[in-house]
Formats: structure tokens, sequence, C-alpha cells
């Protein structure tokens, strides 16, 4: 019985983990299929944790804290935007342009307004924060052994943006491959020429993608500050927006492979939490360094191993010119 | 046929950039206008703090030096078609080399410790971008995704090495004992004294010779050898390159690990030359600034000097700016930095047409003249 | 709507285009007939493609104006030009590869946010479209499953669909066998018999003689004639084309092959996808003669020529050169050109120039590591640009300036600047694949002479190419392509279009070795 309550609490901790992940590698898909590379996931959730602990902080509200977020990570895929589609930049650069450029601008303006070293205060009073909502007879059903654990700890009792995120799994599938939206988004990335001249704006549809993969970023960067977190601390997002990237190449850019993708990133982030100081049968403690450098290590096994044969968008990563 | 406009080649080097550099200037005092402080007494702070005095001026030219050899990392892997975005970490664990050899080596004249302090720096650099560059060139990984993931994962093991197994016994931060004096990388003060010239005590020291002497090189070897034009061939059309016989998987390690070995030799400076111990996070940064420096510098060595030493005045002045205006710190620079990469790298486009149409205007109007 | 019966289906006056120096087209004006086929020839360069986009809407016109059935419209998007019932198929085919040709057709008229309310419509509609039009295809086949002259059919389609009464065909026939393209022909006709108008965008005067009502000729971005087909040659029309008489036929005298050079046993190329590109394909090059490849672009030659030159491995079946076993000894294109073969590639641009060097650097390409061009551990600059000087002069490479990036040079300069270059390393085996492809008559005939000369020089000479003419005109025994396998050997001799066509088309006619 042990082990199961074990495993319950390691797979809700795995959601808890996986929900800034998803929120932005389901960001990511919608930038990539329709051909801008997204590298500066990581920046828009940086700049979204920022400006939703802030005005957290400041107004008292979470909602309106994701509200900030959103419209913050907004502007940056605007930028971005700008950058990549209408001057034809760069899209590597582009993105880690605007990640360097949050990574210092969150903490200078929390100095320039908080004066707390770069941190936002912290979000104490209720409402402020995402906190977790129990589902109707969560409580009791925690008495009952097996499905009652795993309706109280697992299904219920996260946060509001937990839910959301997992709603949007199937949401973004349906929206990709049910709609006239999904299909031109795919047919955008792939061959920008056809959609041209079939009469459809190709800038436009990729403005758009952009500026969703933002406002779902917005959405991840508030996670982390409001809801994970109680406030917003310099470089908080910590490669998880990279750690996106990959759970989206691994998934092979659709719906849900790429759910599947993060739920593994995820569990091994909190199976390690889980073993930290544990002494495990032959290899001892594992240092802790090693721990947390192994959702990056998993990364790189998995662009060497499988990622080698997936395919991408085709026309990723190139600008479009109408010249031919 | 494409309409994108061409600029004459001093244009394209130093003008071009220095706008982007004005721009990414501008946008920056418009943030700061919203800390609250005035742009302009910022501005005026920072070249002071820059270049005021030469105790200014030796410690831009230090910070520069950092700058240079991250920034021709980037560059000749540029050249090869490659973004190189692990310079952080490869000057990280590159410092390791330099760090381990004068730690063990300390005891050894320096004429002997210098070479082998830059071989180490070199090798463990190259080491660290062996694996992401193997990875691209025989499986297809994107290597801007691997060199990230490794900067983290050299971050993970120099912090456990620092903790566990370097430090200095008996000491509380994560440092590893001093080096020997035998060890230390001269500074250009003391050799500038032997020569009779009087200069300020700074941290400014020989490995910005170095830097400076592997710029050179550098240049010879891109531009001026048959291994650097088979780079660039390779990089700028892979299918071009198979044709005319050269191997791009073969050149993409190659570059890269030259490229870790200029990255790994940022150690000289700042662990040989300056700080005199291994300690934790010492690149501070340089990785990325080794980017934008590229970029302004149009990855041309004579470019990513120019462009270090102005990175390393806006990180001088930045820090004589946070003494005088406390609500502005090193994060501001960090800001400049991704404006100047945003600018450089991204939005170069907006400012090449209607200054190759202004440009096109003056030679129309000194023709008719 | 006013549709004016008598007005011509398309009216372009005083159409003017610049790109920056290039005067694309200059006041172009010309109409076209309702219910007629017409023909818009030049050279590649005449402004034909600019003229044809600028219709559909992809360029906007400095000046001039469009008129559509009598009305004048404003184009300035595609969307503009299907509202006025124009379509254009275009030379690459505009394609999602993995949608559906069902969904590739809906592409941008799906008729409504979701998927699902429109599809089923659209299905029917379009099967009614193409039994109307003879263009049967199967709208739930994934597109680059299909044959090349499905997909064809699949673009036509499209802009049936999407209201077309005026189709634009741009070079239409550049990836069809003479047999499809026939069967084109037949399709246009039948277009033309229901009343639509159909613009025929070619440099091929066989296609314009055999089935245009009309043809109107554009030399450097103007109109230099316009005349019903039937009132015209081939030479007029070449004529026109270039503005002087032009000489149709290489001359050259019968070829005298000596030893044999280069052995090609039973070779096998397979693609990335691990499909057979070449099957078993076999044949020996003699000293002193040219070998030309017949075929429709896809059918092997491609991966034929770069398994030869080093480019690409084979999966089987060996290369001899000179006593050496290339596959065997696994040696690559530097290996290859320094025991003597060279290689003049098909896509100069994607693989025989590097289009950010300067001309000299690109001289080098391929030789960079020759002696001759090293200083101790660096490059002889000298040298190279000596090289470079008297490759220019030799060919004559206009501008003769070696500084100048390649780019900024005319597709012939280029072509005569490659060939010089592989030419100079003195080969005794070289290999060409489409020498005058995007190249002015003026370079072609330049170039031509040059393989010639080389023939007489004793050296082997293997030249891959699509149009048939070329092939008919330089080689002295030719090798037919067809899915992979060598169909047939015939001599020039023997040889003519039909015959050649036949062959490549898979019917093993006459001459079959």
């Amino acid at each position: 019985m042990e082990t199961y309550t074990l495993i319950v609490l390691l797979l809700a901790a795995t959601i808890r983990v996986a929900t800034p992940l998803l929120l932005a590698a389901l960001a990511g898909m919608f930038s990539e299929r329709s051909g801008v590379i997204a590298l500066g996931l990581e920046g828009m959730m940086l700049g979204a944790a920022f400006a939703s602990a802030a005005v957290a902080a400041v107004s008292g509200s979470a909602w309106l804290g994701l509200g900030a977020g959103i419209i913050a990570a907004m502007a940056l895929a605007l930028l971005l935007a700008f950058a990549c589609v209408t001057q034809r930049g760069n899209q590597v650069i582009a993105g880690m342009a605007i990640n360097l450029m949050v990574a210092g601008l969150g903490p200078a303006l929390a100095l320039a307004w908080f004066d707390l070293g770069g941190q936002t205060p912290q979000l104490e009073a209720a409402g402020q924060r995402f906190l977790s909502l129990r589902w109707p007879w969560a409580e009791s059903a925690r008495a009952h052994p097996a499905p009652g654990l795993l309706y109280a700890e697992l299904i219920s009792g996260h946060n509001f943006l937990v839910y959301f995120a997992a709603a949007l799994v199937p949401v973004s599938a349906w929206v990709l491959y049910r709609t006239r939206f999904g299909l031109r988004l795919r047919a955008v990335g792939e061959n920008p020429a056809a959609v041209d001249t079939a009469g459809v704006a190709v800038n436009r549809l990729r403005y758009q993608a952009v500026l969703i993969s933002g406002a779902l970023c917005g959405v991840a960067g508030t996670y982390l500050s409001t809801a994970a977190s109680s406030g917003f601390v310099r470089d908080m997002t910590a490669g998880k927006g990279y750690l996106a990237l990959a759970a989206l190449i691994f998934g092979k850019w659709k719906p849900w492979p790429t759910c599947g993708a993060c739920l593994l990133f995820a569990f091994t982030d909190a199976l390690a939490t889980r073993l930290q100081g544990v002494a495990l049968p032959l290899v001892g403690v594992i240092p802790v360094q090693f721990i947390l450098a192994l959702p990056y290590v998993l990364t790189v096994l998995l662009l060497a191993g499988f990622v080698g044969t997936a395919v991408a968008p085709r026309a990723i990563g190139v600008p479009y010119l109408k010249e031919k | 046929m494409s309409t994108s406009a061409k600029l004459p080649r001093w244009a394209e080097l130093f003008l071009l950039p220095a706008i982007n550099l004005l721009v990414a200037l501008l946008l920056a005092g418009v943030v700061i206008k919203a800390m609250g402080e005035s742009p302009w007494a910022a501005l005026k702070l920072m070249t002071g703090g820059a270049f005021g005095s030469q105790e200014s001026i030796g410690y831009t030219l230090y910070y520069a030096t950092n700058f240079i050899f991250t920034g021709l990392a980037v560059a000749v892997a540029y050249h090869a078609g490659l973004f190189n975005i692990g310079a952080e970490g490869q000057a990280y664990i590159g410092g390791l080399g330099v760090g381990l050899v004068c730690l063990w080596l300390g005891a050894w004249p320096f004429w002997l410790v210098l070479p082998l302090a830059i071989l180490a720096g070199a090798v463990f650099g190259a080491a660290w971008a062996f694996i992401p560059a193997w990875l691209q060139a025989r499986r297809g990984s994107h290597i801007v995704i691997t060199t990230i993931m490794f900067n983290f994962i050299a971050a993970a093991v120099m912090t456990w090495l620092l903790v566990n197994v370097l430090i200095k016994p008996g000491q509380q931060s994560p440092e590893s004992r001093e080096f020997a004096p035998n060890a230390f990388m001269p500074a250009l003060h003391e050799l500038l004294a032997k020569v009779g010239i009087t200069f300020t005590s700074t941290p400014l020291n020989l490995a910005f010779v170095l830097a400076l002497l592997a710029a050179v090189l550098v240049w010879l070897l891109v531009w001026r050898t048959r291994w650097g034009y088979a780079m660039r061939v390779a990089g700028l059309n892979p299918a071009a390159a198979v044709y005319a016989g050269i191997h791009p998987p073969r050149v993409t390690i190659w570059a890269m690990l030259l490229s870790g070995a200029l990255a790994g030799s940022l150690g000289l400076n700042e662990l040989m030359g300056s700080q005199h111990r291994i300690l934790l996070d010492f690149p501070g940064g340089a990785g990325f600034v080794g980017i934008a420096v590229a970029l302004m510098g149009r990855n041309h060595p004579l470019g990513i000097f120019l462009a270090a030493v102005l990175f390393g005045a806006l990180t001088q002045g930045g820090s004589q700016l946070s003494f005088d205006m406390p609500r502005i710190n090193r994060d501001m620079v960090v800001v400049i930095q991704g404006l100047v990469i945003l600018s450089c790298g991204a939005l170069e486009n907006i400012f090449r047409s209607p200054l190759a149409a202004l440009l096109a205007k003056f030679s129309q109007r000194k023709d008719e003249a | 709507m006013n549709r004016d019966a008598a007005a011509p289906a398309l009216e372009l006056r005083g159409i003017d285009k610049r790109f920056g120096p290039v005067h694309a087209n200059r006041a172009v004006s010309f109409s076209a007939a309702r219910g007629s086929i017409h023909g818009i020839i030049g050279e590649n360069g005449a402004g034909k493609s600019t003229l044809m986009n600028i219709v559909y809407g992809l360029h906007r016109a400095d000046a001039g104006e469009i008129r559509v059935q009598g009305r004048t419209v404003a184009i300035s998007s595609p969307q503009d030009a299907i509202a006025a019932g124009i379509g254009m198929v275009h030379q690459h085919f505009l394609l999602v590869e993995n949608f559906t040709v069902l969904e590739n057709i809906v592409l941008g008229a799906e008729g409504g946010r979701r998927l699902a309310d429109g599809l089923g419509a659209a299905r029917t509609g379009l099967e009614q479209l193409a039994r109307d039009y003879g263009l049967e295809v199967p709208l739930d086949a994934i597109v680059s499953e299909l044959p090349v002259g499905l997909q064809q059919r699949v673009e036509i389609l499209k802009a049936l669909y999407r209201g077309a009464d005026i189709l634009i065909l741009d070079e239409p026939t550049a990836v069809l066998t003479p047999q499809e393209a026939d069967q084109l022909f037949k399709m246009l006709e039948r277009l033309r018999s229901q009343g639509k108008t159909v613009l025929l965008v070619t440099h091929k005067l066989r296609e314009i003689m055999a089935v245009t009502d009309r043809v109107t000729v554009m030399r450097q971005g103007a109109i230099v004639g316009a005349v019903a087909t039937r009132d015209t040659s081939p030479r007029e029309l070449a004529e026109k084309m270039v503005g002087r008489a032009v000489l149709l036929n290489v001359e050259r005298g019968p070829a005298k092959p000596g030893a044999t050079l280069l052995t090609v046993r039973d070779l096998e190329v397979r693609d990335r996808l691990g499909v057979a590109r070449v099957k078993g394909v076999s044949f020996t090059l003699q000293a002193g003669e040219i070998v030309g490849i017949a075929g429709v672009a896809g059918n092997g030659q491609s991966e034929l020529l770069e398994a030869l030159a080093g480019i690409r491995a084979p999966s089987r079946g060996e290369i001899e050169l000179g006593g050496r076993h290339l596959v065997r000894e696994g040696l690559d294109a530097r290996a290859r050109r320094r025991l003597g073969l060279a290689h003049v590639p098909e896509d100069r641009l994607r693989m025989g120039v590097v289009a950010g060097f300067s001309a000299q650097d690109n001289a080098i390409l391929g030789y960079h590591d020759l002696p001759a061009y090293q200083h101790g551990l660096l490059l002889d600059r000298a040298a190279v640009l000596a090289g470079c000087e008297k490759k220019m002069s030799a060919y004559d490479v206009r501008p003769p300036n070696p500084a100048l990036r390649i780019a900024s040079f005319s597709g012939g300069n280029q072509q005569k600047l490659v060939l010089a270059r592989e030419i100079d390393s003195d080969p005794r085996v070289l290999l060409i694949g489409q020498p005058t492809r995007g190249v002015d008559i003026g370079a072609i005939e330049f170039i031509h002479r040059q393989l010639v000369a080389l023939r007489d020089a004793g050296k082997a000479l293997l030249l891959v190419s699509v149009e048939l003419e070329e092939i008919l005109g330089l080689a002295d025994r030719i090798l037919v392509m067809s899915a992979g396998e060598i169909v047939g050997e015939i001599a020039s001799a023997d040889a003519t279009e039909k015959k050649v066509g036949l062959m490549m088309a898979g019917v093993k006619g006459e001459g079959h070795a």
C-alpha cells in the first residue's frame, strides 16, 4: 500500500511539473508548425512569470496576474514575430536575443520597482496565487483505498492552470487537424508558396501562430510564479523553455505525443526529487547536482537516439520571400 | 532575383553595426527611463566608467579579453554554418583544465606552466564541444539545443566538483585553493613596469595579448588557408562542399573543436590571470556575450576585437553605473546585450534597405556634381 | 458582371516592372482571345515569368493595366487574381507534399471554419469537375506519392476548382515525357473547346507549334512579335527570340572513339528512403566520344551522375577509371578529380558554385588544395587570382572581374566559369549535367563548341540533359534512361526525336542494346 501511495503522489507531482512544460511545448508546436523556430519560449515564459507575479503582488489577484502574464508574453511574441516574419531575421538569433533580454529585464525591473534584489514580493495573501482546487467529495474519498486516493490526489487538488493545460491537448489537436485555421497553419509550415498562391496571407498566419504561442507561454510563465511558487525569482525558468522544445521534437510536433514526452520529462524530474538524499542500492546517494542535471542529460540522449529521424515541418526556419 | 539591398563593404562592416548598436542603446534608454533614471546621465556615467581613467581602461580591456575568446569561438563555428550557443559551458570546462594545470603543476617554472595551461584550456573546452558536434554531424541532432543542454550540464558538473572535490579544506565558499605564484599569468602593469611604463594596477594580464594572437591566427586560418576555405564552403553550401570533395560532417566536428578550444581559453584570462583560483560561474555570461560580439563584429576577427572592447566597456561602465545609480545593476547590461543581439542579428534588415537607398542617393549626387 | 463577349479574355496594356536595375517588363501590351490557347515564348530571363506573376498577383506592376473580359481589374494578390477568374500552374508545383489531393485543392477555399463542413461538398464538386475535363485524380492520395503527371493534374484541378476561366501554365512540360506532354496538350484543347483561355508560357518551340493558336514572343522584357501560329515557323520564332539568325544545330564532325576510359558495371543507387533510383546500369565511355543520357527528369540520371562523381555512394556495382575501382576503394569526389574525373553539376547554383563567394573563390572550388594554389600553409592568393583571370579570358566570362560576387554574373557566364574550372584541370573524363540550363543562346553556342572541342581532343564526355534537342545535337551515342534503367542505346546517326521519345516513355524499341 505504501508503494501505491508513493506512486500516486509521484504521478501527482509529475502532473504539476509537466504543466508548464506542456503549455510551453504546445506553444512551440503552433509556432513551429507554421514554420517559425520556437527558441524564444524560455524568454516569453520568464517574462510572463515576472509580469504575473508583479501584478499579482500589487493588485492582490492571481487572475489579474494571469492576464498580465499573457499580455507580457504576447508582447514579446509580437516582437519575435516582427523580427522573424516581417523582417525575415534569423529565427534562432531572434529567440536567443529575447531570452537574454528578458533574463536581464525581469530582475532589472524588479529591482527598480520593488527593491528586493531582483525578485518580486512574496505572494502570501489568498487570491494572489493559484491554489489547489478541491473537487467535490475529495476529502471523504481519500478514506477509501486505491480509487479514492487516486481521485483525491491525482485528479482533484490541482490548481486551475493544470486543468487548463490538460484540456488544451485535445483542443490543440482539434484546432490543428479539424479546422480551416489548422489546415492553413500546417500548410504554411510545409510550403508557404502553396498557401500564398491559394490566396491566403502567409505572414498573417505566422503572426497568428506566434501570438498563440505567446499566449500559451504566458499561461506557462504565470503558472511558474503564481502557482508553483510564490513570486518571481531571477532565472526561474531554468531551461524549461528548451526542455519544452525538446519534448516537442520528441513528440514529432504532434499534440498527443508531445504531451507524452512532457509527462516523461516531468516524471524523471519528480522521481529525481524523490530520490534526493536517498541511498540507492549499489550507487549510494546521488549528488544533488546530478539529479538536477538529469533532464538535460535525458534531452541530449533523446536528441541523440530517437530524434535523428523526426521530420520537422518542411519550411521551418526559412523566412518567406515572395519572389522566385 | 532578390531585392535585398547591397551595401558597400565599409557600410556593411562598420556603419550598419554602429546603427544597430545605436538602436539597442536607444531602446535600453527607454527601459532606463521606465525605471526612473535618466538615460543620458546613465550613458555619461558608463562612458566615464569605461574609459575615464587608466584603471577603467585596464578593466575594460580585461573584460574584453574574455569576450574576444568567446566571440572568436562563436565566429569560427558560424563560418562552418553552426550556431555554438555552448561557449559558456565550454569556457567553464576549459577553465577547469586551466585551473587543474595551475593547481597541480604550480611548482613548475612559469614558462612550462603557461603552454600546458593553454593546451589544457583548449583541450578541455574542445572536449566539451565534441559531443554536441558529433551528434550534429552523425545524428543530425540540432546543435543549438544540444549545446544549450551542455551549458546546464557543465554548470552541474562544475558545481559538484567545486563543492565536493576541489574545495579548499575548511572553507565555506566553493572555490579551490589559490594557485602558486608560478601559475599566475603576469599582469600587464607589471610587464609594462619592466619596460619603464607606469600603468595602474588592474587585472589586465598577458592573456589579453594571447587573445589578440588568437584573433590573428583565426583570421589566417579562416581566410588564408585551404582548411578555412573548406570550412567556409561547408558552412555556406553543404551540397557544394560535397561536390568539391569536402566532408561537411568532418568540418562540423573540427570547427566545433576549434570553437570549444577558443572558448576554453577564457580561463587563461579569468582564472590564471585574475582570480588565481577556480570558482563558481567564473564565465559569468561571457559565452552569451560572445554571441553578441560575433554578430556585431560580423564574424571577422577585427570586428570581434572592436565589439569585444565595446562590450568590455559596457561591463566596466555598467558596474560603475550600479555604484552611482543603485536602481540599476548588472542586469541592465544583460538587457543591452540582448538588444544588441536582436538588432544586429535579427533586425538588421530594417536598416539595410533605407541605408542602401540613402547611400545610393549620395553617390548619385556625387556623380552628378 | 459585364461580360463583353467580343472582348479578349485577358488584355494587358503597358505593363512595366523593374527589379532594382533590371527592367523585367517594358511596357508590355498584348491580348488573348477567349477560347484560345495563346503561347508566350522567350528565352530564360526574357520576362515571361515575371509578366505571368504580375497577372497572377504575385508581383505588382509599376505601371500598366490588366483587363479581364473587357473590365479593368486591380490585381495585387493571388486572391484578386482568383476572384478575377485567373488560375496558374507553376513550373515547380506548389503543393503541400504530405497533404492529400483534396486538402491541397481546398486550401484557401475550405468552405467553412470547420473542415468537416466544407469537405463533403468539395468532394462532390471536384468529382464532377474531374469528369467534365477528363482530369481524374484519386482525391485521398497523398500528393508526394503521386507521379509527376498526376501532380500536375492536381494543380490544374486546383485552378479550375477556384473558378479559373483563364489558365496560365508556366513551362508545364519540363517534367513530362514527350508522350505525356501530348496528353497535356489534348487536355488543353479540351479546355479550349469549353471556352477556357489558356496561356502557355514556354521556351520550347515544339510546343508552341504543336498546340497554340497565337504566339507572342518576348525578348529582354519587351514584346517583339505577336503572330498566329500557323503563319510562322520555328526558325522565325527562334530568330525573334534571340534577335539574330540562330544556328539551330551544332556543327560537329564524326567521332573517333578510342580506348575505354570509364567502365560502369551494374550500378545501383538508392535514395535517402532506400528506394532504388538507378537499377543495374552498365555502360562504357571511350576517349574521343560524347555519350548522351536522354530521359525525362527524375528517372535516375541525377543519381547516376552523383554516383559517378563521388557525391553519392552506390549500394551495388563498380566504376572503373584509369585502372582504379572507385567504389571498392571508396574514393570521394576529391580523389576522383585527382584521377582525372571532372564534373559540371546539373544544378550549378545548388552545388556548382558557392553563391556568397567571389568568382575567384569559386574558380578553385574542388581544387582548393592543389599544390599550385598553396604557399606553405597558406593559400597563394596571387596564383588563385591569376588562374581565375586566365579562365575568364579563355572562356569569355563577362565581366572579367575575379573579385565580383558570383551571383552578379548571368547564368551563362556562371556556367562558363564552372566549365572553365572543370576543363582547366585537364580531366580525362568529363561528366556534365544540363550544361545549358538557364543559359542565354550566345553562351549555349559557345559551350556546345567547347564540348565538341574537348571530344576532339580525345576526352570522354558523359552528357546528361533533359533537352532532347541538345542530346540529339551533341551526342555521338545516346543511352536512354527510364525508371532507373538504361532501356535503349542508339547511335546518333539513327536517332530521331520520335524514336528516342518512345524509349524515354519505357517503350523498348529498336536499338535496344
